[in-house]
């Protein structure tokens, strides 16, 4: 459904970010994008969506193929229409309006009308909470409701792909675990696809099918998420699971005592 | 920024101003400069000299609360007023001398600056510009009303006089206002290098954050306004000795906007880019009103509100300009201009 | 007493009209988070070109008026493309900058254009007052109120009610996230400028019958300044409150005051009151607090 093909993607003319990245996300499926900091994950993301311009950055070379049709050259609106959205890291809320307002904006594109209520509905379904608060303005929400209002959001447009940019950041183990529950329950329901990016490989695993690893701007390592909860270098630098049960042994912590297969 | 290769070794190196050989002749270049400028100047070319060193010396108290602090005032000219005014009253109305006039003006208009830096504690950026927008008007209606200063006619003062010498001739004068301004903006150079003005950076760029890593919000916001008028009123002062005759209309709303406008041309945040700003606004000023008699000359049509309305437009559509072209100003673009120098033929 | 409810309603009455420009300011700070300086030079265009329209051009009233809203909406729609457009993401004194340029741009333009003399407005309202309860009530000042009203109804249900009401304030609050939702962020820049525009050429026409028009009109728009912070940046109706509220208190400081300091009270008073006000109320009356999490 979405392909990334080949796709550089350069900032300020200069700074190179993405060195030729390709990924796939199929219809219904909840892919996983791994990767540390400064990877350049939320740039693909960006890409996708079509922010990239307020950020100068700009796609000097491959391209990104939604449905079979091109849209890397679409401004925001139009992506948003076809069916994509990214939401945004950092749980951005419109902090002066009410969590139900934040919702209606998120609607935006698919117009107002009966077809709003049917959404807000839906959204409150999923999220409980949102409804006790839905007149709460929403910038004295707590982190976690804020990540929740975030998602709600992107469920009013009805999308076919939605692209979580870190969602589980600053929030309580306990909460990632209920935000990801809820995401499976709407891939389940809805069909809707997700690409995930996170830093918290072990839940982003947990949930996902496919999974890819991110360093550099370049892709180095993907497959099916089990197949990747399985991979020693995923093991050890993202999840941390090196050496259970003994001490980690100093002599080992040489760099290059442990290498990452990808770098041979 | 520094070329390559040089580096210090003992504290001393950093502290200095001038940093490298090349700085230090060119200071010292500038110095003699303007030290012997009254001897191949004309009278028109000294007086714009002096007026930019005035400027400057204006302009660079607004540095301080808007470049280093962020803080943004629309009331500079009015704190220039209450300093001209004190000094005038001073040494006119009480017959005090020049040097203790100076300072108390400077003083006066500080301690006006802080009244109305007060809603500083309660509100931020915008809203407290407002406030200064306030203080611009109602200082001027003051002025304006009370007869104390003479309303709105105006005032004269005497020359400036430091002991038995009177300061009357404009070459005399120049090097007051230079002697004061080198002065002052020594101290500037120097301020911004010390706790207060990495405070104010820090509460510029993130003034929550200051706050939790104990920067006193409150106390050094006031002790920017105090800084700013205080330097807009030793401006004043200068000012009213210079022309020796002040009236509001020295001071007005326009006034203060285009010593904001100096700021944002030159670069805000930096002394010499406040230099740069001050001396491109002033100059185009001078080059503008020159032009205005070869102007009537070549089109007899063109009457003198047309003239003055052209003018009006002529500097909005440059700082309009300057903001959307180079928002970060001469000061920047001359950075890049040595960068691409030292690194020619190298592009990054 | 008489003197007082006398003062009280002729205040009113002019408050309207402060509100009216006031209204100008708060909707392009509502939808884009600029404060613009150059609203009262706005309006004053706005009077310029009906003047135009009705003396130059001897178009009938109606034409006039129409002529005059389309150019508003025209040059609303030109001056966020090509001044504030560049001024996305940049710190806000240069935004602060850009619009005071404008407004100094703009009052150098009417000047060249129709010079300095002032211009008076054939008679559109009929001068001379109203009895109320036997006190007086200016019709000019009163139209100028009951039209303040109407605009102030028909943009607080914009606001609440319409979805792009709702996509404004969206814009407002990030620009992003509203991109990120579909909402075409340029459009609703362009629209909110142009509507402020055609608010203030309907305050011009209003002041522009009352006054007559010159160079020095643009002044209003600086104290409709108090007015529209004393009522909060983001309120439609605290622009009309904040105005009613300092056309009260400058009647009221005129009439009790100025005898006592020999005049001109009512220049400054709005900026006492707004200096006062911002120690107690920084927002406003009904303004939105910033929140800040850490």
């Amino acid at each position: 459904m979405l392909r990334l093909n080949n796709l550089e993607i350069k900032y300020l003319g200069v700074i190179l970010v993405l060195r030729g990245i390709s990924l796939e996300v199929d219809k219904g499926k909840i892919v996983a994008l791994l990767g540390a900091n400064g990877a350049g994950k939320s740039t693909t993301l960006k890409a996708v969506s079509g922010l990239l311009k307020t950020e100068q950055g700009e796609v000097t070379d491959g391209n990104i193929e939604f449905e079979g049709k091109r849209i890397d050259k679409l401004p925001p609106e139009e992506i948003v229409k076809r069916g994509i959205i990214q939401v945004l890291e950092g749980h951005r809320i419109l902090e002066h309006l009410t969590v139900e307002e934040n919702l209606k904006v998120g609607a935006y594109s698919s117009g107002f009308g009966s077809r709003l209520n049917r959404q807000l509905d839906m959204v409150y379904d999923y999220f409980p909470r949102l409804k006790d608060l839905h007149n709460q303005t929403s910038g004295y929400l707590s982190g976690g409701e804020q990540q929740m209002l975030v998602l709600g959001r992107a469920l009013m447009a009805r999308p076919k792909l939605v692209m979580l940019d870190e969602a589980s950041l600053g929030l309580a183990p306990v909460l990632v675990k209920e935000i990801f529950e809820i995401v499976r329950r709407i891939n389940a329901e809805e069909g809707t696809a997700f690409l995930l990016v996170e830093q918290n490989a072990v839940a982003a695993l947990s949930l996902a099918e496919h999974g890819y690893v991110m360093e550099n701007g370049r892709i180095v390592l993907d497959g099916p998420a089990a197949k990747l909860r399985g991979n020693e270098d995923v093991r050890e630098f993202y999840m941390g699971l090196s050496e259970i049960g003994g001490r980690k042994s100093y002599h080992e912590v040489k760099h290059y005592k442990r290498r990452k297969r990808w770098l041979a | 920024m520094r070329p390559c290769g040089t580096f210090d070794v003992k504290y001393e190196q950093d502290l200095r101003i001038a940093r490298t050989p090349a700085q230090r002749a060119w200071a010292i270049i500038g110095l003699i400069f303007l030290l012997c400028f009254p001897l191949f100047a004309g009278g028109h070319w000294l007086s714009v000299l002096s007026i930019i060193a005035i400027t400057i010396i204006c302009v660079q108290g607004l540095n301080f609360l808007t470049g280093y602090c962020g803080q943004i005032s629309l009331g500079q000219a009015a704190f220039m007023a209450v300093g001209a005014y004190t000094s005038g009253i001073l040494t006119t109305k009480l017959g005090l001398p020049f040097l203790v006039a100076l300072p108390s003006a400077g003083i006066m208009a500080g301690l006006i600056g802080l009244l109305f830096g007060l809603p500083a504690l309660k509100v931020k950026g915008f809203y407290l510009a407002m406030s200064t927008l306030a203080a611009q008007f109602i200082i001027l209606w003051g002025i304006k009303h009370l007869s104390i200063t003479g309303g709105t006619t105006g005032m004269t003062v005497v020359p400036a006089s430091i002991g038995a010498f009177t300061f009357e001739s404009a070459r005399s004068y120049y090097y007051v206002i230079l002697t004061v301004m080198i002065i002052m903006l020594y101290f500037a150079k120097n301020l911004v290098r010390t706790k207060a003005g990495r405070a104010w950076i820090a509460i510029r760029d993130n003034d929550l954050a200051a706050e939790i890593m104990g920067v006193n919000l409150y106390h050094y916001k006031l002790l920017a306004f105090f800084i700013c008028a205080f330097y807009a009123g030793i401006a004043g002062s200068l000012w009213a000795h210079y022309l020796t005759v002040i009236h509001a209309g020295h001071f007005g709303l326009m006034d203060s906007v285009w010593y904001l406008g100096m700021i944002i041309v030159g670069g805000m945040g930096s002394v010499t880019g406040m230099i740069f700003g001050v001396a491109f606004i002033k100059l185009l000023d001078e080059s503008v009103a020159s032009l205005g008699p070869a102007l009537a000359t070549t089109f007899p049509g063109i009457s003198e509100t047309i003239f003055a309305s052209l003018s009006l437009m002529f500097f909005g559509l440059v700082i309009i300009l300057f903001l959307i072209l180079e928002p970060r100003g001469l000061y920047h673009r001359w950075e890049m201009f040595k960068t691409w120098y030292r690194l020619h033929p190298f592009s990054y | 007493m008489n003197t007082f409810v006398q003062l009280l309603l002729t205040g009113l009455m002019v408050g309207g009209i402060y509100g009216l420009v006031a209204i100008g300011f708060v909707l392009i700070y509502k939808g884009t988070r600029i404060f613009n300086f150059a609203q009262g030079e706005l309006l004053m265009l706005g009077a310029f070109f009906c003047w135009a329209m009705l003396v130059q051009a001897h178009m009938p009233l109606w034409a006039s008026v129409l002529l005059t809203f389309a150019f508003a909406i025209a040059i609303g729609f030109a001056i966020e493309r090509t001044a504030l457009r560049p001024m996305l993401g940049q710190p806000i004194l240069s935004v602060i900058m850009m619009t005071l340029a404008l407004s100094v741009f703009l009052s150098g333009l009417v000047t060249l254009i129709w010079g300095g003399a002032w211009k008076v407005y054939p008679s559109l309202i009929p001068m001379g007052g109203i009895n109320f309860m036997g006190f007086t009530l200016s019709q000019q000042h009163l139209f100028g109120f009951v039209i303040a009203l109407l605009t102030f109804a028909a943009f607080t249900l914009f606001f609440r009610r319409s979805r792009y009401g709702l996509a404004m304030r969206a814009t407002a609050e990030d620009q992003q996230v509203a991109r990120s939702s579909g909402v075409r962020v340029t459009l609703v820049f362009g629209l909110i400028w142009a509507i402020a525009t055609l608010v203030s050429a309907v305050g011009g026409i209003l002041l522009g019958t009352i006054n007559g028009v010159n160079f020095t009109l643009g002044q209003i728009g600086l104290k409709a300044i108090p007015a529209a912070l004393i009522g909060g940046l983001e309120s439609i109706g605290g622009a009309i409150v904040g105005g009613l509220i300092i056309g009260v208190l400058e009647s009221l400081a005129a009439g009790y005051i100025d005898p006592l300091v020999g005049g001109g009270v009512r220049e400054i008073f709005p900026y006492v009151v707004l200096v006062i006000a911002l120690l107690f109320r920084p927002y406003g009356i009904f303004g939105l607090k910033r929140i800040e999490r850490v």
